[in-house]
């Protein structure tokens, strides 16, 4: 019995697709649009792109954005790292429940509840807002989904590797940098562009935390597609899904390529 | 067994019959328990310089346990660890002189046959041009030179190994552990290292203490050998004797195939005992000091091939001898095993060496036959 995709299989992966794609498509052509008006096509143009270039505001919007993403991917992927570290090495310790549910906790948390309760700390500790509060705040939220990928990948770590580097006289320091770290890098990689761009379009958290001088880009996008949506605005939306589409598929290639060389490898081993 | 005879040195290697000798590694009334159970029971154990030791005994019963408080993964929970006379407690492993061959190889996958054999090396800091000259030699030593570049996924079961034991043999430890090296290998490719353990660890004079639960291989391997059960050290002897003069019935039974048949003293005395067999329905007699009194309870084992078989009573009134019927014979190619049924109802096994190439066997299923032993063929035990 041959069992191809049925046409209920066809048409549902077709809507699901047009559903999450075709906005994102109709974006992008209209950030090319001559016209001011968003919903006229009036020809190709990359003027927009031009005018937005030279938008300080906007490009200095850009750069804080990034500047919070690259030290938030940063510093959550080493506090998660270790994290899941603890959770998965030291099996049973006194209060373990507690600590990995305080750990995962931010993963179901609505964003409006993070933000309000970090903003009622830096207040009630008189804590300048500023870029700093945006990223301690974006560490608190990114640092448990680091956890979670890092701790997937230290599951299926062979824990015979790292006293075996003990064994031959490395420190239990030189034992994390040239055993475990390189074997559990996918994951570490992995957990640091999750971060990224969930620390680069966050909206809701950032808001509430930012301060006089901070502000990132989705919050420039929000507030002034408030006043109206420009063909600029659409312009930047294009750059932000190239950059993230690039950067995921450069990681997927990466695993992709890893995989397909150690088959390889498996393959010669077999055949002596 | 060739390289074991092979000269007069390793004939006369009994440190532990010289009252003087003083252990290297030494176990002094350790105990470990993991939560409520304890895995490792006040157990005490000597093992000299030089000596290729074996850890025997049934899954679970702690030789991985032992080892490991002697490479510093685990600390006891009472007693002592010294090597050298120094205690070890309280010395992480990356300090000790010994390294250890893990039981799954734990070779570093990220690293190539080199880096892998290289990497203890550069832990001490080993200027560059010795640790390239000491990997060299340990490739050559386990005859891998041709795949130092390889990564561990690209090399067969039996080459990882070898990579696994170069890789613990480059620092030239003090101790070398060995936990079922051998456990991945086919039986040939197994036979053919162990005599290259034995070969290698009487050139290095290093000292071995190797843990596995095959007997066949403790015997072949080691100078001495542990039998364990349950976190204790049942005996502790050379192979032959553990072989021939086990000192209970479950060393009896753990090492090789054995007839044990239950009775009572009816005389103890230098040099001679007399058993009242339950089992055979006629009294034994042995040639052997045994340190009960006449009434108790006792065993006498005795090993397949140390009973003769035959179709007529034995001639020598000193031997012990009972009548049977061939009830099962086993052919298993070199020997063969006769089960004969006593008058008592009662199995004793014989084993025969095929000595001819004829099927027919001169002696076959439901004949009558005698078994026969000499005094000093078999022995008692009390527990
Ligand atoms: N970390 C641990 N936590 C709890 N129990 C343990 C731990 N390590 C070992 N044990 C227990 O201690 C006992 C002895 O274990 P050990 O690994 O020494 O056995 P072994 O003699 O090496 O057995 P095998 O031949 O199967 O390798 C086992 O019952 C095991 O379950
Ligand atoms: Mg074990």
């Amino acid at each position: 019995m041959r069992r191809g995709p049925s046409w209920f299989n066809v048409t549902s992966i077709t809507l699901g697709f047009a559903f999450l794609y075709i906005p994102i498509i109709i974006l992008v052509i209209y950030s090319f649009n001559e016209s001011k008006l968003v919903t006229v096509w009036a020809g190709f143009s990359t003027k927009w792109y031009v005018s937005m270039l030279s938008n300080q505001s906007l490009l200095d919007a850009a750069w804080v954005t990034v500047r919070i993403a690259l030290l938030t991917a940063t510093l959550a992927t080493i506090l998660g790292t270790l994290a899941a570290l603890t959770l998965v090495r030291y099996g049973r310790f006194h209060g373990r429940t507690l600590f990995s549910g305080m750990v995962y906790a931010p993963l179901v948390m609505p964003d409006v509840i993070t933000g309000l309760s970090l903003l009622l700390l830096f207040v009630a500790i008189g804590f300048d807002r500023g870029f700093w509060t945006v990223v301690i705040a974006h560490v608190t939220f990114t640092m448990c989904f680091v956890t979670v990928v890092v701790q997937s990948r230290l599951v299926t770590f062979d824990m015979s590797l790292e006293e075996a580097a003990l064994d031959l006289g490395a420190t239990p320091a030189k034992t994390f940098f040239a055993v475990t770290l390189p074997l559990i890098l996918p994951g570490v990689v992995a957990g640091w562009m999750l971060a990224f761009t969930l620390s680069l379009d966050d909206l809701v958290i950032a808001s509430f935390t930012t301060g006089p001088g901070a502000t990132t880009l989705p919050m420039k996008i929000y507030s002034q597609v408030r006043l109206g949506v420009t063909p600029e605005i659409n312009a930047v939306c294009t750059v932000l899904i190239a950059i993230v589409t690039t950067g995921v598929l450069i990681a997927s290639i990466v695993t992709k390529r890893r995989e397909v060389e150690r088959q390889r490898a498996e393959r010669l081993a077999i055949q002596g | 067994m060739a390289a074991k005879a092979i000269g007069p040195v390793r004939r006369s290697f009994a440190p532990w019959n010289d009252p003087n000798a003083k252990p290297f590694i030494e176990f002094r009334n350790v105990t470990k328990t993991f939560g409520d159970f304890t895995a490792v029971d006040d157990l005490s154990l000597g093992i000299y310089e030089r000596e290729f030791f074996a850890l025997l005994g049934p899954s679970g019963c702690g030789k991985t346990t032992l080892m490991r408080m002697v490479a510093g993964f685990e600390e006891p929970t009472r007693g002592h660890v010294l090597l050298d006379g120094q205690d070890l407690v309280g010395i992480p492993p990356y300090r000790r002189p010994t390294n250890m061959m893990f039981q799954s190889y734990a070779l570093f996958p990220h690293m190539s046959v080199w880096e892998n054999i290289a990497f203890g090396l550069k832990q001490d800091g080993m200027p560059k041009a010795d640790i390239v000259a000491r990997v060299d030699e340990m490739l050559t030593l386990v005859k891998l030179e041709q795949f130092a570049k390889r990564k561990p996924h690209q090399l067969s079961g039996g080459q990882r190994q070898r990579v696994a034991l170069a890789r613990s043999l480059a620092k030239k430890p003090k101790v070398l552990l060995l936990d079922e090296p051998l456990g991945a290998l086919d039986k040939k490719l197994r036979e053919e290292t162990q005599f290259e353990l034995t070969d290698l660890q009487m050139r290095l004079g290093m000292t071995f203490l190797i843990v596995t639960h095959d007997q066949e291989e403790a015997m072949t391997v080691a100078d001495r050998i542990a039998v364990m059960d349950r976190g204790k050290i049942i005996q502790i002897a050379t192979p032959a004797e553990i072989y021939e003069q086990p000192n209970s019935r479950y060393v009896a039974d753990f090492i090789g195939d054995i007839n044990l048949l239950e009775g009572r003293l009816s005389s103890v005395g230098a040099g001679g005992a007399k058993l009242e067999c339950v089992g055979t329905g006629a009294t034994v007699d042995v040639a052997q000091d045994v340190s009960a009194r006449v009434g108790d309870q006792a065993w006498f084992a005795i090993r397949p091939e140390k009973v003769t078989i035959s179709l007529t009573p034995p001639a020598d009134p000193n031997v012990n001898a009972v009548s049977g019927e061939v009830w099962d014979i086993g052919y298993l190619g070199d020997v063969s095993i006769y089960h004969v049924r006593l008058a008592t109802g009662a199995t004793v096994k014989s084993t025969i060496t095929n000595t001819t190439r004829l099927v027919e066997r001169p002696i076959t299923w439901e004949d009558k036959v005698w078994l026969s032993w000499t005094r000093d063929g078999g022995v008692v035990l009390t527990r």
